[in-house]
């Protein structure tokens, strides 16, 4: 195996041991399996419909009759079942099993106590409980206001939005891929990628001094960054306040128009009725949010690659 | 001598008029029993129909339980299944229970102040009985709510339930997202260990530079922030993680977001069933039918 796969056999599998059992990093272990399970039971049942609607909309005297789901049903049969004992013993039966695994999980592992707050012997690293870690991974790229304040806003304004922006009437109450892939992958991607994704890089590959450590990977708290930061225009040469302020603001412009730009044809060509049903404003939103969460993942990109700090530069912040 | 003992009452049981037989002509049996139990006035009181499996008797078991009248009394045939909702809303809301148990439980022995308070949780953890285990549940318990919001979520989203008419109770289970993370986060610093300590440091460092509020934001400065006055200043009750800080994640942690919480969940149910129950599973629609609308 190790002759085989040579990495394996260089991990510092205590390293990883050591991360996966930490009793607080235990929910995102848990969070990894439940995580793709349910992406996959969804699109499980996605596929399901998807077929019968390609079905249905082949024959169209049967979408005449068909009671148009994917479960079984007989004429004659009530469209309802009564609350009890149907779902009543069901959520009884989900009670006891969310009891069992609780203390189960409870009696074989200890929640953390580490010694008492010390102002004075700062904790390396220090890390926000692992549901902020997403937040925190952030602060790599961007300025504190940016990844705590203003991201964190955005994020929550735009799940409140979703509901108002997506016009389209299919899907309402089944799982479906075909009929709503841009709502869809774009969920997923924000949910998976630019939320789980960071929570786990935060977790478990961020070591002593925030320092990015591969999985197995042993922390050594004596590692210095050697990374040569830079600013995007000094790549360029380009000196002076006003020449990098509007080199950072044309670089920005570039990017968020080529997006909006490669995905309004995108859009255009694949999905019209999505253009017809939605109001400009509508679109607008739209649009922002998703240039947005791209140019978020353009920084990470810039970062994780050349090493650049900032963007945009100006005398009164920086991105 | 047990043979004698127990050959006794057969012996008597020719007897007409034995005490053995009077006595057992006076019990009666479990059926008959039930049966009276249920024509007492105090039975009738507290139950106000038969428990039987008629479905006018089954709707009014829902109907009639203050606990279960959040549930319709008839409900989509296929709503119920576990392929569909995942269960997660409810499972959510019975960790929510849970923790409010536990965590009622866990007051009893906290006191939210320097040096009381993480003697308090070794106090749980080695002296008091079952406090190791309350306070696991109730570490793990907030955990597994932060992920079973997230997947109840994405559910939602998958399942479109959020399209109309429902927008706005997708609105209300935002907050409550919110809420359940900032449950969570302001239960972190209660040990006060330094997990506890630096995760609020973190956390609390970014409200420094919140733009405009915070003394390292943009314009934060020259409009008079400094670090003793500002929005993180607020938050802690000082400038940096200490007893009032403690005390402040506390009234947080134990009152006022618990509150705040609930009320959204009663929005949140109340919002569920007057929209039509839940979503699903809904008939699907074909794209002629999507063209119309
Ligand atoms: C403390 C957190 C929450 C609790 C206790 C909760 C509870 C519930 C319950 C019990 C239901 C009934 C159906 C089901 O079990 O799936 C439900 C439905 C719903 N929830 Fe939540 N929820 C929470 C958070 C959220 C979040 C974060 C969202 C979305 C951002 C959300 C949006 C909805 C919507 C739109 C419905 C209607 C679903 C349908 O009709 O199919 N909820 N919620």
């Amino acid at each position: 195996m190790s002759t085989q796969l040579p990495f394996l056999a260089e991990m510092d599998w205590h390293q990883v041991w050591y991360l996966i059992s930490r009793p607080d990093n235990v929910p995102i272990v848990l969070l990894l399996i439940l995580c793709p399970f349910y992406v996959w039971l969804a699109f499980r049942e996605a596929r399901k419909n998807d077929n019968l609607i390609a079905q249905l909309e082949a024959d169209p005297e049967l979408a005449k009759t068909h009671h148009r789901t994917t479960y079984p049903y007989k004429k004659g049969w009530p469209k309802t079942v009564q609350v009890w004992p149907h779902l009543l013993k069901r959520e009884f039966l989900a009670m006891v099993i969310v009891t069992i695994i609780l203390i189960i999980w409870s009696i074989c592992l200890d929640a953390p106590l580490e010694d008492p707050a010390n102002p004075n012997l700062t904790m390396n690293p220090s890390k926000a409980p692992w549901y902020f870690l997403g937040l925190q991974e952030l602060l790599v790229y961007f300025d504190p206001w940016i990844a705590g304040v203003v991201l964190p806003s955005i994020i929550l304004l735009g799940l409140m939005a979703i509901p108002y922006i997506d016009v389209n009437p299919r899907g309402n109450g089944y799982y479906t891929w075909k009929q709503r892939k841009f709502a869809i992958g774009t969920f997923l991607f924000g949910f998976l990628v630019m939320w789980v994704l960071l929570v786990i890089i935060g977790t478990f590959i961020r070591g002593p001094g925030w320092l990015w450590f591969n999985p197995g990977e042993t922390w050594d708290h004596h590692r210095v960054d050697h990374q040569f930061n830079r600013d995007l225009h000094e790549f360029f040469g380009i000196e002076g306040t006003w020449p990098v302020f509007f080199f950072g603001l044309g670089f920005i412009s570039i990017c968020a128009g080529a997006i909006g730009g490669v995905t309004h044809a995108c859009i255009k060509k694949m999905m019209p009725d999505m253009l017809k049903r939605m109001s400009f404003l509508q679109y607008q939103v739209t649009m922002q949010l998703w240039i947005m969460m791209m140019l978020v993942l353009v920084k990470i990109i810039l970062r994780l690659t050349f090493v650049v700090k900032n963007v945009w530069v100006t005398p009164w912040f920086n991105v | 001598m047990t043979d004698t003992d127990t050959n006794k009452p057969d012996q008597e049981e020719g007897n007409k008029g034995g005490l053995f037989t009077t006595l057992r002509s006076k019990v009666k049996s479990p059926s008959e029993l039930n049966k009276e139990l249920k024509e007492t006035v105090l039975w009738k009181s507290i139950f106000r129909h038969k428990l039987d499996g008629s479905p006018r008797n089954r709707s009014l078991a829902v109907l009639s339980n203050v606990f279960l009248h959040l549930h319709p009394a008839r409900i989509n045939r296929d709503a119920v299944r576990y392929n569909f909702t995942w269960g997660m809303g409810g499972i959510t809301f019975y960790l929510f229970v849970n923790l409010t148990l536990t965590g009622t439980l866990l007051m009893f022995y906290f006191h939210p102040s320097k040096g009381e308070a993480y003697r308090d949780i070794m106090f749980l953890q080695y002296d008091v009985p079952f406090g190791n285990l309350l306070r696991n549940m109730h570490r793990w318990g907030a955990h597994a709510m932060v992920i079973t919001t997230w997947l109840h979520m994405v559910r939602v989203f998958m399942t479109g339930s959020y399209k109309p008419p429902r927008e706005f109770n997708w609105n209300i289970g935002v907050l409550l997202l919110l809420f359940t993370m900032l449950l969570s986060f302001t239960g972190y610093l209660l040990p006060d260990d330094q997990l506890g300590f630096w995760a609020v440091t973190v956390g609390t460092n970014m409200a420094r530079a919140t733009p405009i509020l915070g003394h390292e934001g943009p314009f934060g400065p020259e409009l008079g922030f400094t670090a003793f006055n500002d929005v993180r200043f607020a938050l802690l009750g000082g400038s940096v993680v200490d007893a009032n800080a403690l005390l402040r994640a506390y009234i947080w942690h134990c009152i006022a977001i618990p509150i705040l919480a609930s009320v959204l969940m009663i929005v949140h149910f109340w919002r569920v069933r007057k929209d039509g129950a839940i979503s699903g599973p809904a008939p699907v629609m074909l794209e002629s039918e999507a063209a119309r609308k």
